[in-house]
């Protein structure tokens, strides 16, 4: 379990060294995640105990955003002022984006696939 | 309140161990309100959580910075977790291989309505110019977002508020509109969740089944990427 989070936290170290020494504006926990799943594929094969500990990480992924969102409370002034474009381009924006990139790749999807007509499993 | 209470809140005051605890609290509180009622997404954990803990701060008086020395502990989590997401990644490696052109399709399309939608309404509501920079990769997850907001010139804070808030409405109104549009591909569902709501939208995937939580997790990956490369390209053709 230890070594396994330890080898997290060094892609994430070697993720944030690489962003910070070739001026990438991509951070570095994104870089690590790249490091890791190239490790994967050159490997081969995956530790079930890597997957504990991913699994563990991610169960509790929601509870990971909070801290920022409370920094809600040191915009508040701006949020009164504009409240109506913000809530605009959040709740329209969102859900026009969802509808596109939904429909895009399944019509992108039975292109390429017109053998399989319906996925697999419905919702 | 005596000078022993008054000096017990002084010293937790400034502790971390207050605002942390309070914080794992106020999700435990948003988990629970989350099953009683049926898990309906208008009552969103993380919601819950955000809403409680400002409400607490705002009553006590607590300044944010006060509150994230508590709470950082659980924000530096965000890192490894996000690394961690090569894991589910790499499980359904062959799915993803099959599906190569339709992601890279969707990937370009659903990018550019996430940054054009908000940029756009944001406009036509009489947005200021410097909030229409802030909210334009409110698509993108948390760290990116932040990075890219300072980059051309936005507010990083008010951009991390954003993010969080997109993420709950992906998950709130997702569903309903991928029903709605009759996108029933379990590979369309998850796109549309990494790309519109990142991480939150990822977590709620997850949930749903392993293939859409692994193309979720690798829209929000690639979504990140395009954006930070694409969003400095556009507002710089704007000038």
């Amino acid at each position: 379990m230890l070594g396994h989070l330890t080898i997290i936290l060094l892609c994430q170290l070697a993720g944030e060294i690489i962003a910070k020494a070739a001026r990438l504006p991509v951070p570095g926990p994104v870089i690590g995640m790249v490091i890791l799943f190239s490790g994967l594929m050159l490997r081969g094969t995956m530790s079930p105990e890597l997957e504990n500990v991913a699994g563990l990480l991610h169960r509790y992924l929601p509870l990971l955003f909070v801290p920022a969102g409370v920094g809600v409370i040191t915009s508040l002034d701006l949020l009164a002022r504009s409240w109506a474009p913000l809530a605009g381009a959040i709740i329209i924006g969102t859900g026009v984006t969802i509808a596109v990139t939904g429909l895009v790749m399944q019509l992108a999807n039975r292109r390429a696939r017109p053998d399989q007509q319906e996925a697999p499993h419905e919702q | 309140m005596n000078s022993d209470m008054v000096q017990l809140w002084c010293y937790l005051s400034t502790s971390p161990l207050l605002w942390l605890t309070v914080t794992l609290l106020a999700y435990q509180l948003g988990t629970w309100c989350f099953q009683r009622c049926g898990c309906s997404q208008l009552l969103n954990p993380v919601l819950t959580a955000v809403l409680v803990l400002v409400l607490l701060l705002k009553l006590s008086g607590t300044n944010y910075q006060t509150y994230f020395r508590g709470a950082q502990f659980i924000h530096f989590l965000l890192g490894p977790a996000t690394v961690a997401l090569a894991i589910p990644l790499y499980r359904e490696v062959a799915v993803i291989r099959k599906t190569f052109v339709p992601i890279i399709v969707a990937l370009f399309a659903g990018s550019l309505a996430a940054i054009l939608s908000a940029v756009g309404i944001a406009w036509l509501l009489g947005g200021e110019r410097i909030l229409l920079l802030t909210l334009s990769p409110k698509s993108v997850t948390t760290p990116i977002a932040m990075g890219i907001s300072e980059q051309i010139g936005g507010l990083p804070a008010l951009t991390a508020v954003a993010v969080v808030l997109t993420g709950i409405t992906g998950v709130v109104i997702g569903d309903l509109v991928l029903n709605w549009m009759k996108v029933h591909d379990e590979t369309a569902r998850g796109m549309a969740f990494g790309i519109a709501s990142h991480g939150i939208g990822t977590a709620h995937a997850m949930h749903k089944s392993r293939v859409t939580g692994a193309f979720s997790a690798l829209a929000m990956a690639l979504n990140g990427l395009l954006t930070a490369l694409l969003l400095p390209l556009l507002i710089s053709l704007l000038r």
